[in-house]
């Protein structure tokens, strides 16, 4: 633990703190460009420039180590100086053309300019120019402001797990750039905007849009997928402009998914603004939320509870799906579905749905089984944890399943249940490995339960689980992963088949209804589901914000908000409860969708017993106890999920998702994602993916 | 130079290395911890670079790419940051053309000059036979016997605009080439021969009969 002095104040730090940080720990600012805290350190930018007494040059700050009794300034003449001429330096070749660059007002360059510049130039000769690269549709470059800190290049290979970028010639004709002009494709891709210092590297969708200082910028939460990323949501007026990642070491870290920072452009297209009711000729027409509400209220009075269903989709939040279960239960409704994609896994027992080993967890396994899932596409920062693992620590991979384009190697145990079974029986020479690894975990994905013999799946996941030592007392790898931000809030409220009542899970809701069985289905944001099996009898609801595939199938369209126009609750897929802030209005007459159940329920002479969201969220609370405990990750007492029907068929798991970029109706909405399934999904791209 | 250079070319469709030089790779690699083959690349570019007239295509830094476990851009970054690895094709003999001041000052640009009108090409281009190309280069580190000039692997000193036409023709033929000074110097020994630490050069056995000769 060495003890130095940095500008007169003394500090003592861990052995191996570089100078750079322990002068944060004082709190002094050190001006930098390649030093990034969570990159591997390259020093070759020499703005961190501190004076250490003795040395007879001055140090690069971000790689040198603190010493004992070390004397170090920071701020001297001789520092000053240095940074001056380091800066000089740097804007040799760079343009100065901050009046037409989109980091303008957010450039590490334009600020430290100012800081610790010259005022003015000295360089009199020509500039050198640098031909653009081609990063696909969502990075923008415009090399000649590059100032080689290579933190792009660091990014690419320590984070995304993308080695595809590079540090190309040398000397007046270095550049960063691509094997031989390939276009980088990760579903990270966004983040190398936010590592880049300069505006070499910008947001191609975001390009000319707004200027810093005119953004409100509220904290919130993604519901792209069900890590529940940390986000920073920059809207002008109405309008969101961008997303960016918030630091939340246990989910995201300081990254986000290219889902979660460019799907936002959908939230301007195709958006519901009116309620909707279908005449006569079976055209829907816009109307007041009073005559929807009459002809809803007019159907259900007329109908049996028990001809009632309701489902609830991907993007739905906390406060919401708990105001329609208690909607469901007034109304005396057993049939309550959550898992709007089919999948049949067991949906009342807390550890056998939740993903266990939570997300910041993941490293520090030494095995890992992936079933029937892609962690890359399902979730893109959960897969950037397994690679980091991978990475640090050479964690082994298995898969079973599909084969999958992920960036570290796995090992290919089978593709389906038998393959669980043999492992099990010790029938499979992978056994000896699993019985070796101290802390194994396997993910089970919707690629798995996503089928008839779900459940069993389930249930034998779970043997598996215990049979190769995944539940210790201080370890449990047996994990669950959802693919939509509203799965987890949805169980943890129990929004389920009531099975005691006779409850249907969403094959039988479809069934009773294309049987003529079921008169109402409350379909909640849920546009994914087999519309053209129901029945022509069923009297269909839909409450969304976007006009999908659910609004075209549905008598009444009740017009609500997406996830930046309210203030919600939502719960990840580690069991991580967290609060989103509302960042713009809801657009035209759509109202947030607890408010319209509230609405609702007054119309039915029956008014939900809260009025606000406090008593909204005591309600909750009251439901489950998770609620109390906002971001935190709550470990559940482990229970086995056990089938009735053990039987599993021999047919391949098959991996949920197809398209990144397609996943709900705010992408689907989006230009910029639709851009992006072109680039990265069209045939003739896809053969140009290598080592991927 | 570089990526942008390197696309307009015709590039071959795959790459194998010979039977001897996978031998010697083998040896190569046997020089690296298992762990860290990636040290390999730059014997590896070159025997590419021998094997395949003088210079590296893509499929072979993949190749090599894949004989070391390393990314592709890896192998292109080392690739493009050494002016020694030819990323197009090239003649059969590289001419390097020092130009740098010792070399100008003692005529460098009467050799370019030379073998520019001679083969009828400039600087930076291949002769359609596709015997030559001129590059220029920075010093070589052969002042002393300059102007000098490097052909693939060997140096040409003590070069003069006629001897250098010369070289060309035996080039051409592959007869009768003279590797080093064209004058007959030995070495970097002064033109009028030693004239200090004689003792010295006679215990060296440095042709000093000729010297007395020419004394
Ligand atoms: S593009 Fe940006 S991040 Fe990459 S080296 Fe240049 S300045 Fe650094
Ligand atoms: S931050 Fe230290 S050298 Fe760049
Ligand atoms: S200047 Fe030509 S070899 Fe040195």
């Amino acid at each position: 633990m060495p003890k130095l002095t940095i500008d007169d104040m003394e500090v003592t730090v861990e052995a191996g703190t570089s100078l750079l940080q322990a002068a944060e720990q004082l709190g002094i600012e050190v001006p930098r460009f390649c030093y990034h805290d969570r990159l591997s350190v390259a020093g070759n930018c020499r703005m961190c420039l501190m004076e250490v007494e003795g040395a007879p040059k001055l140090a690069a700050s971000c790689t040198a180590p603190c010493g004992e009794d070390m004397k170090v300034h920071t701020k001297s003449e001789k520092v000053k100086t240095a940074q001056k001429g380091v800066m000089e330096m740097m804007l040799i070749n760079h343009p100065l053309d901050c009046p037409i660059c989109d980091q303008g007002g957010e450039c590490d360059l334009q600020d430290q300019s100012v800081a610790y510049g010259f005022d003015r130039s000295r360089f009199l000769d020509n500039k050198r120019s640098v031909k653009n690269k081609d990063l696909g549709p969502l990075v923008k470059t415009t090399m000649t402001r590059c100032i080689h800190c290579t933190r792009c290049v660091r990014f690419g290979e320590e984070v995304a797990g993308i080695e595809e970028l590079g540090v190309l010639n040398r000397g007046e004709h270095l550049e960063i750039g691509t094997y031989v002009e390939q276009m980088i494709t990760s579903e990270l891709s966004g983040n190398l905007v936010d590592v880049c210092p300069v505006g070499a590297l910008t947001s191609k969708p975001y390009a000319f849009k707004a200027r810093p200082w005119e953004l409100t910028k509220t904290e919130t939460i993604d519901v792209m997928d069900a890590v529940g990323s940390n986000i920073r949501v920059d809207s002008r007026g109405n309008e969101v402009l961008r997303v960016l990642p918030r630091l939340h070491e246990d989910v995201n870290e300081e990254w986000i998914s290219d889902k979660t920072r460019h799907a936002c452009d959908g939230l301007k297209m195709g958006r519901l603004d009116k309620p909707y009711l279908k005449n006569s000729k079976g055209k829907l027409k816009p109307v007041s939320w009073n005559d929807a509400f009459e002809a809803i209220s007019a159907k259900i009075k007329v109908t049996d509870g028990s001809k009632i269903a309701a489902v609830v989709g991907d993007l739905c939040d906390c406060e919401s799906i708990m105001a329609l279960k208690d909607v469901m239960h007034l109304l005396g409704s057993p049939h309550l579905e959550c898992r709007s994609d089919g999948s049949k896994f067991n949906p009342y027992i807390p550890s056998g749905y939740n993903f266990n080993t939570s997300i910041a967890g993941v490293e520090d396994a030494d095995l890992i089984i992936l079933i029937g899932t892609n962690p890359r596409l399902e979730a893109a920062m959960l897969n950037a944890r397994i690679y980091k693992n991978w990475r640090d620590n050479k964690v082994k991979v298995a898969v079973i399943g599909s084969h999958i384009d992920v960036n570290y190697p796995y090992v290919h145990l089978g593709t389906g249940s038998e393959t669980l079974q043999d492992l099990i029986a010790g029938k499979h020479d992978f056994d000896e490995t699993l019985k070796n690894a101290k802390k194994p975990m396997l993910i089970l994905g919707t690629g798995a339960t996503m089928r008839n013999d779900g459940l069993a799946v389930h249930a034998l996941a779970c043997e598996f689980a215990e049979h190769y030592n995944m539940i210790q007392d201080d370890w449990n790898g047996f994990n669950l992963l959802h693919m939509s931000a509203s799965r987890m809030g949805a169980l943890a409220l129990g929004f389920t088949p009531k099975l005691e009542n006779g409850g249907h899970d969403l094959d039988g809701i479809v069934k009773a209804s294309s049987k003529g069985n079921l008169d109402i289905l409350y379909v909640m944001g849920a546009d994914d589901l087999p519309f053209d099996k129901l029945g022509d009898d069923t009297f269909v609801i839909y409450q969304g914000h976007h006009g999908d595939k659910g609004a075209a199938h549905a008598d009444v369209v009740l017009p609500s908000v997406a996830y930046t126009e309210k203030n919600a609750t939502y719960i990840n897929t580690e069991g991580r409860v967290q609060i989103a802030r509302k960042a713009t209005f809801p657009v035209g007459d759509a109202k947030e969708d607890w408010t319209i159940l509230r609405s609702l329920s007054a119309y039915l002479g029956r008014p939900l017993p809260y009025d606000n969201l406090l008593e909204l969220r005591e309600r909750m609370v009251q439901e489950n106890d998770l609620f109390n405990h906002v971001d935190e990750v709550i470990a559940q007492p482990w229970n086995k999920v056990i089938a009735s029907d053990i039987s599993v068929n021999k047919v391949p798991f098959k991996l949920p998702m197809a398209d990144f970029y397609q996943t709900n109706v705010i992408c689907r909405a989006s230009g910029t994602m639709q851009e992006c399934t072109d680039a990265f999904f069209s045939a003739n791209i896809k053969k140009r993916r290598v080592n991927g | 130079m570089g990526s942008v250079a390197i696309k307009k070319i015709e590039q071959p469709k795959s790459f194998k290395f010979s039977k001897a030089n996978l031998d010697k790779i083998e040896k190569i690699l046997a020089k690296y911890p298992s762990n860290q083959k990636a040290s390999a690349v730059m014997p590896l570019l070159d025997l590419v670079q021998r094997q395949h007239q003088n210079w590296i295509p893509e499929v072979a830094m993949e190749e090599i790419a894949r004989i070391l476990e390393m990314p592709r851009i890896k192998v292109f970054e080392v690739a493009t940051f050494y002016t020694m690895y030819n990323l197009k094709p090239v003649g059969e003999y590289l001419i390097q053309l020092c130009t740098t001041t010792p070399c100008w000052l003692c005529g460098s640009a009467d050799i370019v000059k030379a073998c520019e009108d001679h083969l009828g090409i400039k600087v930076g281009e291949t002769s359609k036979d596709g015997k030559f190309t001129l590059v220029e280069v920075e010093c070589l580190g052969a002042c002393v016997n300059a102007p000098m000039i490097q052909v693939n692997d060997d140096y040409y000193e003590d070069l003069t605009a006629e001897n250098m036409i010369e070289l060309l023709e035996h080039l051409k033929t592959g007869d009768d080439i003279t590797v080093g000074s064209q004058t007959g110097r030995t070495g970097s020994c002064a033109e009028a021969g030693p004239t200090t630490l004689e003792s010295h050069a006679k215990k060296a056995k440095i042709k000093m009969a000729e010297i007395e000769e020419d004394k």
